[in-house]
């Protein structure tokens, strides 16, 4: 009975002679929601609010407030120290940034790689078997996404020694989750009837995968690396923070030893870079899709 | 006179239909290829020693030790877990007024080209390079992560939610204009209710990636359990790595499931 109208609010009084299931009585006065569901959201924010406290409570039990408090005079001395930023450090800046962009480059080809065939074991339709393999591949590309590049980084340089071989691995493994889930989610939103005419012809299994579904997932695939290869850009200019060379080799180098108009060129560098990648990908993917 | 054809079909090319244009695309890449690979200098003797600490990490992987340094690990993961949620929830509270401003539709000129820029700047800094700037200014511990990932947030929640707003049904807004509601009416009426849902799935998804982003900003001092795992790693203490990977591995797939649920849920 309360649920016929949710939108007007109800009194207790029943009018007399109005047949049951019809609500008692309309309310004059418009409302966006219901009571009930009202009073639902009111708890809901009440407890993330709740909870809010409660995290920042525990969060700053051991934060110096001496410290923040003099954050203006901090801020306003570092900015004094970075600024004008040395230019004359540009040229020195070349060698690390073709370094930055290797890594980007090759570590995205790596794990483009490997990723496409995690992709084809991950997509319901095209993996051998959806009990036992498909778990394994979701399980890769869950791994490979939850950690970041510069803690895969982290780990290649305590293995493999500090030098762009370990940047562009990082990479490559931080790149298999994310190219991994959007190509497995792409094949698995291919046309069905386009297979089926595959099938119909009288297709082996690699000729179904080479004629009824690679060209329809061609485009997302394109689109995809190139993506993932702007990220990558991003993410590979601080990967020399940990040692896996780049350009953030020359930014930590810059920040231990307090050279502060470096650090602001590194930055503007950093940014232009930046920018220009997402300016490619964006045309690229524009040009593609 | 008859044009020979061709007997076997070739599959037409997708993407650069152009033939001369393919083969020069070819060419670049390879000679890129060939110079890039040529500038990678790599010290086999020591990535043949690297095998072996990797074969010591996957033993560490498959068996984890999280009892030896659990009280390290604990205290990171409960700054790491802290920091998220209150980087998420500032990062939302602050992203909404802004990513109202930098729609096209209800934000006039100047105000939209200003949050367009604070957007841009969020988005273009690295999460830790602004971590390193926020140490140094505000001290060691989880504050400086926090503010490092409520600004990080910024820009990713206020670009989608703007984006979002300027996509909307522009007629149920004409609609409640039609009535003689005013500008916040307007936001509250027509605009609120077609961008909830995609803000609360934005808000979540944020929470994950925040998550993700604070075990790695520990490294650089900003707090939580990227601290615990650096000194790990760097002490070569790969049980304990190994445990700390697996915790982080397994909050992301709880986070990423149980908001997903929540999204059904909400919707």
């Amino acid at each position: 009975m309360s649920d016929a109208n949710p939108f007007y609010r109800e009194t207790s009084h029943r009018k007399p002679g109005s047949r049951p299931g019809e609500p008692r009585h309309y309310s004059q006065i418009w409302t966006f929601r219901t009571p009930h569901t009202r009073l639902a959201m009111w708890v809901g924010w009440l407890a993330l609010v709740a909870l809010f406290v409660y995290c920042w409570q525990v969060m700053n039990a051991n934060t110096m407030w001496v410290f923040v408090n003099d954050t203006p005079s901090q801020a306003a001395d570092l900015g004094s120290r970075m600024l004008p930023p040395s230019l004359g450090y540009l040229p020195e800046l070349l060698p690390p940034l073709w370094d930055t962009l290797n890594i980007a480059t090759l570590g995205t080809l790596g794990g483009v790689i490997m990723a496409v065939p995690v992709a084809f074991l991950a997509a319901r339709n095209t993996t051998p078997s959806i009990a036992f393999v498909r778990p394994i591949a979701l399980f890769i590309i869950v791994t490979s996404r939850s950690i970041n590049s510069l803690i895969w980084a982290l780990l290649l340089v305590a293995m493999i020694g500090p030098g762009i071989l370990a940047g562009i691995v990082a990479i490559a493994l931080r790149s298999i989750g994310f190219v991994g889930k959007l190509l497995y989610e792409a094949i698995e939103e291919t046309d069905a009837r386009q297979i089926e005419a595959v099938t119909a012809t009288g297709a082996g299994r690699a000729q179904v995968l080479n004629y009824g579904i690679v060209p329809q997932v061609m485009p997302a695939f394109w689109g995809i690396s190139v993506f993932r290869w702007d990220i990558n850009i991003r993410e590979s200019t601080i990967l020399g923070l940990v040692g896996a060379g780049g350009i953030g080799l020359k930014l930590q180098a810059s920040i231990n030893t307090l050279a502060w108009p470096q650090v602001s060129t590194i930055l503007i560098v950093i940014l232009a870079t930046v920018i220009f990648s997402e300016w490619v990908s964006a045309r690229v993917r524009h040009a593609i899709l | 006179m008859t044009t020979a054809y061709p007997r076997r079909w070739r599959r037409p090319p997708q993407i650069v239909p152009d033939r001369r244009w393919r083969i020069g695309l070819q060419l670049l890449i390879l000679a890129y290829l060939v110079l890039a690979v040529g500038s990678v200098e790599v010290d086999w003797t020591r990535v043949a020693e690297g095998l072996v600490r990797g074969q010591r990490f996957a033993m560490g992987f498959l068996q984890p030790d999280f009892t030896s340094r659990w009280t390290d690990i604990r205290q990171g993961l409960i700054e790491s877990l802290t920091m998220t949620l209150t980087a998420t929830v500032v990062g939302v509270l602050i992203s909404v007024p802004i990513g109202i401003g930098a729609a096209r539709n209800l934000a006039p000129p100047p105000v939209y080209l200003v949050c367009r820029s604070i957007v841009a700047v969020s988005r273009s800094l690295q999460e830790i390079i602004i971590a390193i700037f926020l140490v140094a200014m505000f001290g060691f511990g989880p504050f400086a992560g926090f503010l490092t990932l409520s600004f990080a947030s910024i820009g990713f929640i206020a670009k989608l939610l703007a984006d979002d707003i300027e996509e909307i049904d522009a007629s149920q807004a004409e609609a409640i204009r039609a009535t003689g509601a005013s500008w916040w009416q307007l936001v509250h009426y027509a605009i609120q209710p077609q961008v909830m849902p995609r803000l609360i799935g934005l808000s979540l998804y944020r929470l994950d990636i925040n998550f993700r982003e604070s075990s790695v900003i520990g490294i650089v001092g900003a707090g939580g359990i990227g601290a615990t795992l650096n000194t790990a790693i760097d002490r070569y203490e790969y049980d304990s790595a190994g445990a700390i990977l697996l915790i982080i591995i397994a909050i992301v797939m709880v986070v990423e499931y149980s908001s997903s649920y929540l999204r059904k849920f909400l919707q």
